[in-house]
Formats: structure tokens, C-alpha cells, sequence
């Protein structure tokens, strides 16, 4: 067994306990035995000089497509991928082929993590039955069995009242009720952002509108209920100003932001590139800005990728016709550098909470912290080091990824789960 | 007079046509000088000439035609192309091939030239930066129609002289409509002033971006007007309900005797078609004295056979 790991000389940050300074940190026995000054001699010395030493990051926004579609990715390649990309637990979306459901769904999903060993993977369950927005899914077994929350992502509960049954059932668990926030009647069948581009490249929007109605709504049931409500990958000025207002009146709410809603804009759809074809859309410079305002702000609780992969033969359609989905899991960190890091909308601790402290309290699980005696998920990062996006290397079946051949900074070393290296650069 | 000297001196580089947005006006002007010169083919005994000889022109249409089919293939012809005819219907489409893998089984045949219309806005784009064919687009979603763009200001510029200052009105569903935005790009390029008239839920997203005005009353605009573009209504393209009837709608933007009063006298009008008669225009218009309707679809033809002659040559000059 390696029973004691100790890394050297590290910048540790550890927002939860609002470290952040150079020491050492000891791991015995999987768990974080010290932080501070460590003086005893162990078989594994990690030499942290220069390196930034986190509490392993966490995404609690990831599709990896198993069971039904895996030859996009399997919870084996994306939870490689992930542990690659300095990520030690991972929360799967429900939305998958058969949607995950009941217990023995929920079940299956730990079964293939605990297969692959590499990162933690949890997984939501859905809100509604075949994501149909129509009847509960067994939430209660559900809970019991992992769920961390439920969620029909990929769509949003459309019916007022379904959404309001799941809000108040919910409260009988300690879960979170997880909304994709996009009102269909109004997205109609869009597939970018309504606006000047869609209006040239002749393709149906998505009006910014579709997410600002459901998030109205849901803050107005949530008002109803208590039970903790997460706006997922919210895009628009619109959310953000509903979820600040509704923060102020001390309702339950969280929301999280995705690396593409804060680096790429519709624009970048005018070629027709399905790589940029994600939902919800990529949306105009000013919507990014309020994104960005908001993270300063302290008003998003998770930085999460979507990572939602898909084949090659997908991407090759017309705009039109391809899936939505951008995979961006193995090259996250580095994006959130460039997004938040180096316009300084965030320093090192401040982006390493959204990426562990407060995800982990979503979800609800005692992580994302280098606490004495936490299970010991640690992350070491080279924030100087400097690489090329290449989707080539990437260890996820997919490459739908429009970040191939960027200029990026910040890289994972080491990647440590349960006191195991499971990632070496 | 200095325009044309220049475009002569013009080189056209393109080996495909995909819309009118990326052209400059100097490009639309030597397409158009260039469709001039083929105009004359067709008033000939023999009404051929060589240039495409040995060529493979694939008509690959994935939504209804009849006027922009057969006129590509009847351009193709006059230039000595040999035709494929592909439609939806007898394609293996239905079988879910993608229009990749059609377009790759096609080329696989030796194929020069596609002409596609899909109902998927930037589908020729797509083709074109995965097939090594010329593209031309006849038609993608509600995105561009290029040559029909191109042909409605040939026929504009060969009775009016030129686009420069013209007022031109492109009156309906302006939203679903490629016809308008290649009219809007091609006729504002040169030089004239495009109004977009219908109703505020046929107008596009951020029409206030776009280099047009936009009024909602016909009975306005139709006074100022040289050009009057009347936009067949799309009823399989109208999603939900834009206007509550058709009677409301022809009330308030068709082309009535009644309004052609208060017209100019030499006003054009115009009509992609097919038309739907007593809906947007009545049947006294269409077959009227100002209707330059029929010489549209005359002109259509020199102005398909210049850009299947520019793509073909562009791309023997890059071999």
C-alpha cells in the first residue's frame, strides 16, 4: 500500500480553510494527515516547488454518455480523461440511453467507476421519468442509492407544476433540484443564439429569453419551497441579474458557468463550425461580460465544463442537424486560466474555490477540502507552464472540442484520489 | 462607365459560390457583366456554347424546385455540361446517408461542379470545405439564394441602368426569407437603399444591424419606391402563427391594383415565384405593365450559365 505520501514544498491552497501559503502536505493512509511543516521522512516525496497544491478540483457537470452511447465515451475514458485534468470527482448528468432513473441505474454507474478507478463519479438522477417532464422519477431510492441531486439537463422541466411537485417532493432528501434553464416554447427550434448572427447565417435562434423565463419561473416556485435549487449553465444577462436578486432575498440558490460561456461568443458560429453548436448557445459579448461580473462578483457557485462528447461523424452534418455539445473536460483548467485568471477576474484561491469548496457543497459531499482528516483528493498544478490545446492527445472518445491549437497556461502534474497517484504528467 | 473599365481588369478567383454577403460590389459587378455576355446564347439558332464541355454538373436538391432546377440545368446545358439530376426523392437520403457521404459518392463519380439547395442554412459552406467540386449555392435554408439575388439585380440594373441611389422595397416574410438577404447584399453593395416591409413577426433578430430600413406599412413605402420585391408567402416555413389571417395579411401588405395606384408609373415589379396569386399579389399585377416577373426567370438563365462559367474557370486556374 502507499501508505504515506508527502508533497514538498507546494503553494497549498485550500480555500475551505482559507489556506493559502507555501508548506508541505502529508497523506497517510489515504487521508490528509498534515498541512504545514512536515519534517518526517516518508518512501513517496512529491517535490511541489513551484506548483500550486489544491484540494482535487471537482465538476459536477459532466456527460459521459454510458450506458446507450458509448462510443461517444464510457465512465472509463472520460473518467481517465478527467483524473488527467486534475478532476477527482465528477458528476454525471442523467441523460443518458435508458435515462438513469431508479436505483439499480444509479447503481450501475458506481459499479463502472469503481471499475475503472480513477476519479470519484457521482451521478444526478432525473427529475422526471425518460426526462419527459411529465411524472416523478423514484428520487427517494434514487437518493438513497447516491444521487447527489436530480436533474433533467439537456432539457429543462417545462410544466410549472411538474417542477413545482419535484421541488417540494425533493425536500424530503438532502438533495438539490438541478434546472437546464431553457423554456421551449420560446427556444422553439433554435440552434445558436437569437441575434445578428443567426439572422445572417439564416439559421433559428435561441432567444436569450428562453433562459431568463425559466429561471424567473423556477425562482418564483422556489419561493413555495426549501429545497436547494442549481441554475445550471446559466448564459445570459438576464439569469445572472434574476440570480443576483434572488441571492439578496436569501433563496436557495446556486448556478454554475461553463468555460464556453465566458471564452466564445455566437460570433464564433459564423462558419458553421458545429464544434461551437452547444446549448445553451453561445451568446453575445455583453452576456459574457455579465458572466464574468458575476464570477467577481461572487455570485456563481461552480466553474463545470458540460463535457458533453460526441462523435466525429456528428460533428461532420450541417450546423442544423449536429448535436449540441462541446467537450472540454481535458482542458478545462487552462480555459478558466485564461478566462478568469489572466484578465485577473479571479486570483489562484479565488478560482480554486469554484472549483472545489463550493461545488462540493452543492452536491453535498465532505470534499474539496485539504482538511486533517478528509479523504485525501489532491491536485498539483504548474500554473507557468505553457502548452498547445491538441485534441489529438486527448484521452476522451471525442474531439468535438474548439479549443484545438489555442495557446494555454496551466497544467496538472499530479493528480491524487483517495491518497492514490492516479495521474502523472 | 469607370465601374465597368475596372471590372474588366477584375480577375474572379472564387471556385465556389456560396453567398452574396462575402462579395464585393466589384465581384457582383462582374458576375453580372459577365451573365450579359451569355444573355445572347439563348436568342440563337444553336443555343450552345462550349465552355463546360467535358463537365460534370450534379444538381443536388434537397428541397422542392422547379424554376431554379431546371434553370441550373438548362444553363448547364447551353454550356455543354453533362447534367446529374439528384432530388430528396430518389436519393438514398431516406436511407439516412448523411449529405457528406452523398456529396463524397458523388465526387467519387468524377463530378466538377454541385449545385445544392438544402433546407439547413450553411449546408453549402459545409460541402465546400469537404469536397473538392465547385459549390454553388441554389438555395440554403433561410440563409441565401445567391443567384437569385444576382438575378433579380441583373434584371434591375439592364432596365434601370444601374443600382445606384435606387429605393427598392422587399416586401413579406422577411425572416424565412434567403431571397431577401441576397437581394439585401447584393442590391446595397450597389448602391441602392433597401427597405424591408412586413410585418414586426416576419422581421429577423437584430434587423437594425442589417444595412436596410424597415417599415411596417407597404402603403408608405410604395410611393417612394423604383423596385418593389414581393416575397412569396412560405407557408411551410412559417412556424406558428405570424399574422392572424391571410385576409389581414393581404390587407395589409399585397399588391392590390388598388395600391399600384399610388405607385410610381415606371416602378418595377417583381416576384421570386412561384407565385401565390390574390395572396401577395393579385393576378392583375403580376401579369401587369410594371411586371418584370417572366424576364426575371429569362435573366435567370445568363446569370446561372456566368456563375457556372467564373466557378468552373476559377477552378481550372487553381489546378
Amino acid at each position: 500500500m502507499n501508505s504515506e505520501i508527502l508533497i514538498k514544498n507546494g503553494r497549498i491552497i485550500d480555500p475551505a480553510n482559507d489556506i493559502d501559503k507555501k508548506c508541505d502536505v502529508l497523506i497517510t493512509d489515504g487521508r490528509i494527515a498534515e498541512v504545514g511543516s512536515v519534517k518526517k521522512t516518508v518512501q513517496t516525496v512529491i517535490d511541489a516547488e513551484g506548483k500550486l497544491v489544491t484540494p482535487g478540483l471537482i465538476d459536477i457537470h459532466v456527460h459521459f454518455r454510458e450506458p446507450g452511447d458509448e462510443e461517444e465515451e464510457t465512465i472509463a475514458s472520460g473518467s481517465t480523461a478527467a483524473v488527467a485534468a486534475g478532476f477527482t470527482s465528477v458528476v454525471c448528468m442523467p441523460n443518458t440511453n435508458p435515462v438513469i432513473e431508479n436505483e439499480t441505474d444509479i447503481e450501475y454507474i458506481h459499479r463502472k467507476a469503481r471499475q475503472t478507478r480513477k476519479t470519484h463519479v457521482y451521478t444526478m438522477g432525473a427529475i422526471t421519468k425518460g426526462l419527459q417532464g411529465v411524472e416523478l422519477a423514484e428520487m427517494g431510492f434514487m437518493a438513497e442509492a447516491g444521487a447527489v441531486g436530480f436533474t433533467d439537463d439537456g432539457r429543462g422541466v417545462q410544466d410549472p407544476t411538474v417542477m413545482l411537485r419535484a421541488l417540494k417532493y425533493a425536500a424530503m432528501f438532502d438533495v438539490f433540484i438541478a434546472q437546464h434553464c431553457q423554456d421551449e416554447a420560446i427556444a422553439g427550434k433554435g440552434v445558436m443564439n437569437s441575434g445578428y448572427y443567426s439572422t445572417i447565417l439564416g439559421l433559428p435562434g435561441i432567444d436569450p429569453l428562453a433562459e431568463q423565463a425559466m429561471v424567473w419561473r423556477d425562482i418564483q416556485l422556489l419561493k413555495k419551497t426549501n429545497v436547494r435549487y442549481h441554475a445550471q449553465h446559466i448564459s445570459t444577462t438576464g439569469a445572472v441579474e434574476l440570480i443576483r436578486q434572488a441571492k439578496k432575498d436569501s433563496l436557495p440558490i446556486t448556478c454554475e458557468v461553463t468555460p464556453h460561456h465566458l471564452l466564445l461568443t455566437e460570433e464564433c458560429c459564423a462558419e458553421y463550425d458545429t464544434n461551437y453548436k452547444v446549448n445553451p448557445p453561445l451568446r453575445s459579448a455583453e452576456d459574457v461580460e455579465s458572466l464574468k461580473q458575476a464570477i467577481a462578483d461572487g455570485l456563481v457557485d461552480a466553474l463545470v465544463t458540460d463535457h458533453a462528447p460526441h462523435l466525429q461523424s456528428e460533428r461532420e452534418l450541417e450546423f442544423l442537424t449536429a448535436p449540441f455539445g462541446i467537450a472540454s473536460l481535458e482542458c478545462a483548467l487552462a480555459l478558466y486560466v485564461k478566462a478568469l485568471i489572466e484578465p485577473g477576474i479571479l486570483d489562484w484561491p479565488g478560482l480554486i474555490r469554484l472549483m472545489t469548496e463550493k461545488p462540493a457543497k452543492i452536491i453535498g459531499v465532505d470534499k474539496g477540502t485539504l482538511g486533517k482528516g478528509k479523504q485525501a483528493d489532491v491536485t498539483i498544478i504548474d500554473p507557468e507552464a505553457e502548452y498547445t490545446i491538441d485534441v489529438s492527445t486527448f484521452r476522451s472518445k471525442s474531439r468535438n472540442c474548439p479549443y484545438h491549437g489555442w495557446e494555454v497556461k496551466g497544467k496538472v502534474e499530479k493528480t491524487i484520489v483517495g491518497g492514490e497517484i492516479r495521474y502523472e504528467a | 462607365m469607370a465601374l465597368k473599365r475596372k471590372s474588366k481588369q477584375f480577375k474572379w478567383h472564387r471556385k465556389h459560390l456560396l453567398g452574396l454577403r462575402e462579395l464585393s460590389a466589384e465581384e457582383i459587378t462582374y458576375i453580372l457583366d459577365t451573365a450579359k455576355g451569355f444573355e445572347q446564347i439563348s436568342t440563337r439558332s444553336v443555343k450552345k456554347a462550349p465552355p463546360l464541355r467535358g463537365k460534370v454538373v450534379v444538381n443536388l436538391f434537397f428541397e422542392d424546385s422547379t424554376r431554379t432546377r431546371n434553370s441550373f440545368s438548362l444553363a448547364a446545358n447551353r454550356l455543354s455540361a453533362d447534367i446529374i439530376e439528384f432530388t430528396k426523392k430518389d436519393s438514398s437520403v431516406s436511407k439516412g446517408e448523411t449529405l457528406l457521404d452523398t456529396a463524397k459518392n458523388l465526387e467519387a463519380m468524377g463530378i466538377d461542379i454541385v449545385v445544392i439547395r438544402h433546407s439547413a442554412g450553411g449546408a453549402p459552406r459545409f460541402l465546400s470545405r469537404n469536397i473538392d467540386a465547385c459549390v454553388i449555392n441554389a438555395g440554403d435554408g433561410f440563409c441565401e439564394h445567391p443567384t437569385q439575388g444576382l438575378l433579380d439585380t441583373f434584371t434591375i440594373r439592364k432596365i434601370k441602368g444601374t443600382l445606384e441611389g435606387l429605393k427598392i422595397a422587399i416586401v413579406g416574410d422577411v425572416a424565412h426569407s434567403r431571397v431577401a438577404r441576397s437581394d439585401m447584399w447584393a442590391m446595397t453593395k450597389l448602391g441602392a437603399e433597401v427597405t424591408f416591409v412586413g410585418p414586426p413577426t416576419l422581421m429577423p433578430t437584430e434587423i437594425g444591424r442589417l444595412p436596410v430600413k424597415v417599415s411596417y406599412s407597404l402603403d408608405e413605402v410604395i410611393e417612394k419606391v423604383d423596385v418593389i420585391n414581393m416575397l412569396r408567402i412560405q407557408f411551410e416555413r412559417l412556424g406558428g402563427n405570424p399574422f392572424p389571417s391571410i385576409r389581414e395579411y393581404s390587407h395589409y401588405f399585397g399588391l392590390t391594383v388598388e395600391r399600384m395606384k399610388k405607385a410610381k408609373s415606371d416602378i418595377l415589379v417583381m416576384h421570386p415565384g412561384p407565385i401565390n396569386r390574390g395572396l401577395e399579389m393579385e393576378s392583375e399585377v403580376a401579369d401587369g405593365r410594371n411586371s418584370v416577373i417572366l424576364e426575371q426567370v429569362t435573366n435567370g438563365l445568363a446569370v446561372r450559365m456566368a456563375v457556372l462559367f467564373l466557378v468552373n474557370q476559377a477552378a481550372a486556374q487553381s489546378k
